[in-house]
C-alpha cells in the first residue's frame, strides 16, 4: 500500500515546529521503506530515544503501514553542526 | 478467525512475562529478523555488525528471530512500544532500534554503555587499534 508522502509531510508539520524535513523513499528490496530527517527546536533537551518515541507516536498510523522506517532527529543547532562535519 | 485476531492484538500476561524474562535473560538481547549468521534484513544485519564491531562476546548476546515467531514479532512491538525490528536491550533496558544503535556507535555512547555494564572490557586509549 503506497504511503501518501503529502500526508506524511503534513502530519509531521502539524505536530512539530519544523526547521528542516526530508522524507526519503528508500527501496532496498525489502518493500515500503522510508527514512526521514527532522530538524526541530522542539527536540531541545530530549534524548534520542524520547524524540524517536515521539515521532513513532505521531506517525503511528503511517508507520504501521510501512515495512521499514528510519529516522534522524536534530535540533537546529545539532543539524548545523552535522552539516558542518560534512557527514 | 476474527476473534483470534482480536486476542492476538493485545499482549497477554503470559506473553508479556515471557518477553520480560527474555529481555532480562542476557546482558545484550537483540530481537531481529533472521539470526547473526544469516540476517534477513539490512537493519538487522547492521545491528549485528555494530555489536560485533564492539566485541560483544557471543555468550553475552542472545538473539531472537522474529520471523520464526509471529507472536513474538507483534508481542515485542507492544511490549517495547516500538514499531520496528531490530530492537536492542542492554541489561534488561530498551536501548532502541538500528538508528539509535548506529548513532550511539558513532558518538561513542555505545562503547561507554557496553563497558559500563561489563559487557566488554574497558580499553585504555593507547591500546586501541588506530584506523586510518
Amino acid at each position: 500500500m503506497a504511503i501518501d508522502l503529502q500526508v506524511l509531510d503534513q502530519t509531521i508539520r502539524s505536530s512539530f515546529p519544523v526547521s528542516h524535513l526530508e522524507i526519503e523513499d528508500q527501496s532496498s528490496g525489502c518493500g515500503e521503506n522510508y527514512a526521514i530527517v527532522l530538524v526541530s527546536e522542539a527536540f531541545e533537551g530530549k534524548t534520542t530515544l524520547a524524540r524517536h518515541r515521539w515521532i513513532n507516536e505521531v506517525l503511528k498510523n503511517e508507520i504501521s503501514q510501512m515495512h521499514a522506517f528510519s529516522q534522524k532527529t536534530f535540533t537546529p543547532k545539532q543539524y548545523a553542526a552535522y552539516l558542518a562535519k560534512g557527514s | 478467525a476474527s476473534s483470534s485476531l482480536l486476542l492476538r492484538r493485545f499482549l497477554t500476561q503470559e506473553a508479556r512475562s515471557k518477553i520480560q524474562s527474555a529481555v532480562a535473560g542476557s546482558p545484550v538481547v537483540l530481537f531481529m529478523k533472521g539470526n547473526p549468521d544469516a540476517p534477513q534484513c539490512g537493519f538487522s544485519r547492521a545491528a549485528v555488525q555494530v555489536l560485533d564491531l564492539h566485541g560483544v562476546p557471543p555468550e553475552k548476546l542472545k538473539t531472537y528471530d522474529v520471523l520464526a515467531d509471529s507472536e513474538l514479532r507483534s508481542g515485542i512491538k507492544e511490549f517495547s512500544e516500538w514499531p520496528t525490528i531490530p530492537q536492542i536491550y542492554v541489561n534488561g533496558e530498551f536501548v532502541g532500534g538500528c538508528d539509535i544503535l548506529l548513532g550511539m556507535h558513532q558518538s561513542g555512547e555505545l562503547e561507554e554503555l557496553l563497558e559500563q555494564h561489563d559487557i566488554i572490557p574497558k580499553v585504555a586509549p593507547s591500546e586501541e587499534p588506530s584506523s586510518a
